[in-house]
């Protein structure tokens, strides 16, 4: 795909993501409403929401830059920080807790060299936790980028990470 | 039908793919639908899932048909409602919603659907959290099938009933399942709790009546319009009328989820159908419906599931989906875990619950940690006090104090164990 500098009129964001933004505002009889599936539009094409991205989501809207950063940073599965190209979410609630969830967690970063919140050195991965992902009968969890992986153990860390 | 007895499961399949529209409507799907637009006034819907006596499955237990009645219906008809399903499941220890959205999403479209009219909302929307990205694709790809057969959209079953469902997404927190915190999520705000009143119902999404039922809820509704009230209040076993997604997870031999009829004993639930305790471990107690309902112990087996027989024996039905503690979990640790998730949760919009939870934490860090004292009990015991119900804007800090003041009440000696521990070294 080439790389085309586009004049969508909104510094920072690509005209795809503006048309995907704007499909969603018939949605709401207000345009606030479209705040947050509007940072996880620019989540889904550039994978975290920078400063200049966000800036240009609060003026496509019409609302202030700090409504928006309120917003933004008030839900966990909005990144305004880099994250690797897969974030591995594992679960760290009641069922999975009592089920080794500490340890999956333990490996996942042992294998790659990072610490919880960190992105790899490769930028593949970054290892957050998360609350329960409503699959506690095969606990412990751990879903990959939106993949669910169920019934975790120890040495299926390798293959989580296919590696 | 072939089950009968389990309406909403009937659909479900094991390999895990998802009932079509074709599937969903040979089992009498859709059929619900068509006697309430051809047969009956909104007024009527109601009136049938009030007399069927569905309560909500969200975990309060509130009635679903007086809910529905609350909503202003006469004063001016064009005046916009919006009906809203609360598919935000993310109450530790719970995983019933799920199946339904995977497996079966036209159940839940239909169960919308029809509440919408006995509302007469035109506009709806599921509020699905995040995380569950498979559900997400089949209730757009549901949405589209109903859309297209012209159950959904302008005229809906060639009636004058016009409905438009939107599916919205969400990006995390706990905090928003809770009602009026859901609503201001979905207007793409924080999601912290309003005032009430005005209750949602007169003046929720964008201030018009708004509706919030949970998945569970919804999905009775076919069911009680297809084959009649009298037959859904023969489901049950117990005082509550229906079936119900019930649960066990934990260390039982086989954790899983059953669709039982209200009022079934826990005992059955745990040594029945869950196969009761794995080798090497006891039951020691357990969460009856997720994080924030009260331990119970072994003694309250007999216990039916039922909203007023749980909170009898002091807990709540909650989600009914069990939290199994077994004889080699630390119960202290356990709290510990509930309320990290608590304190993290929290919005932070009311004092006591941003500034009480976290307290609550660093008191249990300490105890474990071996730095505890005996007066850190009743610290605890008074936080319980402060942080419950009267005291916060909503129920997430009451909630979080359920299993924590229940801990402190029955396994007092382990409590008690790290602190004796520390003082005689």
């Amino acid at each position: 795909m080439k790389k085309q500098k586009e004049n969508t009129g909104f510094e920072g964001l690509s005209l795809a993501e503006i048309q995907a933004i704007n499909a969603e505002m018939s949605h709401y009889e207000d345009k606030t409403a479209v705040s947050i599936e509007a940072l996880k539009i620019v989540q889904k094409h550039r994978r975290w929401v920078s400063d200049e991205c966000l800036l240009a989501v609060a003026e496509l809207l019409k609302i202030s830059p700090a409504q928006l950063e309120g917003v933004a940073t008030f839900y966990n599965l909005i990144y305004r920080q880099p994250v690797g190209k897969t974030v591995i979410h594992y679960c760290n609630s009641v069922t999975c807790w009592m089920l080794g969830a500490e340890k999956i967690c333990e490996r996942l970063c042992q294998h790659l060299s990072v610490e919880l919140g960190e992105m790899s050195e490769d930028g593949e991965y970054t290892i957050l936790p998360i609350v329960c992902l409503g699959a506690c009968d095969h606990a412990p969890v751990v879903m990959v980028g939106d993949e669910l992986k169920l019934d975790i153990t120890e040495n299926a860390v390798n293959e989580i990470l296919g590696r | 039908m072939d089950n009968m007895n389990k309406p909403l499961t009937k659909n479900i399949r094991q390999d895990r793919a998802y009932a079509t529209l074709a599937d969903y409507e040979s089992t009498g799907g859709y059929q619900g639908l068509r006697k309430a637009i051809t047969q009956l006034q909104p007024k009527e819907v109601q009136q049938w899932v009030k007399d069927a006596g569905l309560r909500g499955r969200g975990g309060a237990g509130f009635g679903t048909g007086l809910k529905w009645s609350l909503v202003p219906m006469d004063a001016n008809t064009a005046q916009t409602r919006y009906l809203v399903a609360n598919a935000d499941e993310m109450e530790p220890g719970t995983f019933k919603d799920r199946l339904l959205l995977e497996q079966d999403p036209h159940q839940l479209i239909e169960g919308m659907i029809i509440a919408a009219y006995a509302i007469q909302a035109s506009i709806a929307y599921i509020f699905l959290r995040g995380e569950y990205h498979l559900a997400a694709l089949r209730l757009e790809n549901a949405l589209l099938e109903a859309r297209t057969k012209g159950y959904l959209g302008e005229h809906v079953m060639n009636s004058d009933f016009n409905l438009e469902i939107y599916l919205h997404t969400s990006a995390g927190r706990y905090i928003c399942g809770e009602e009026t915190a859901l609503l201001n999520a979905l207007e793409g705000k924080r999601a912290n709790p309003r005032a009430k009143p005005p209750f949602p119902l007169v003046s929720g999404l964008w201030g018009k009546p708004t509706v919030v039922n949970n998945v569970e809820t919804l999905c009775n509704v076919p069911h009680i319009l297809h084959y009649g009230v009298e037959w859904y209040q023969g489901l049950a076993r117990g005082v509550d009328k229906g079936t119900k997604l019930f649960g066990a997870s934990g260390r039982v031999k086989y954790p899983g989820l059953w669709e039982l009829p209200m009022g079934t004993p826990i005992r059955e639930i745990i040594e029945e159908h869950a196969g009761g305790m794995q080798d090497g471990y006891k039951l020691r107690g357990f969460l009856p419906g997720g994080a924030s309902t009260d331990f119970l112990l072994p003694e309250h087996l007999d216990v039916v599931m039922d909203y007023e027989a749980v909170a009898k024996a002091g807990s709540r039905m909650g989600t009914g989906n069990i939290i199994v503690l077994d004889d080699l979990t630390c119960p202290v640790q356990m709290v510990l875990n509930l309320e990290q998730f608590f304190a993290q949760e929290s919005c932070g919009w009311c004092t006591p619950c941003r500034d009480g939870l976290p307290w609550t934490v660093t008191l249990l860090k300490d105890i474990i940690a071996g730095k505890g004292r005996m007066e850190d009990l009743d610290t605890l015991a008074g936080l319980t006090r402060m942080l419950g119900p009267g005291n916060t804007f909503c129920a997430l800090a009451p909630g979080a104090m359920e299993p924590l003041q229940s801990a402190l009440k029955y396994f007092r000696a382990d409590f008690e164990r790290y602190i004796v521990a520390m003082e005689s070294v």
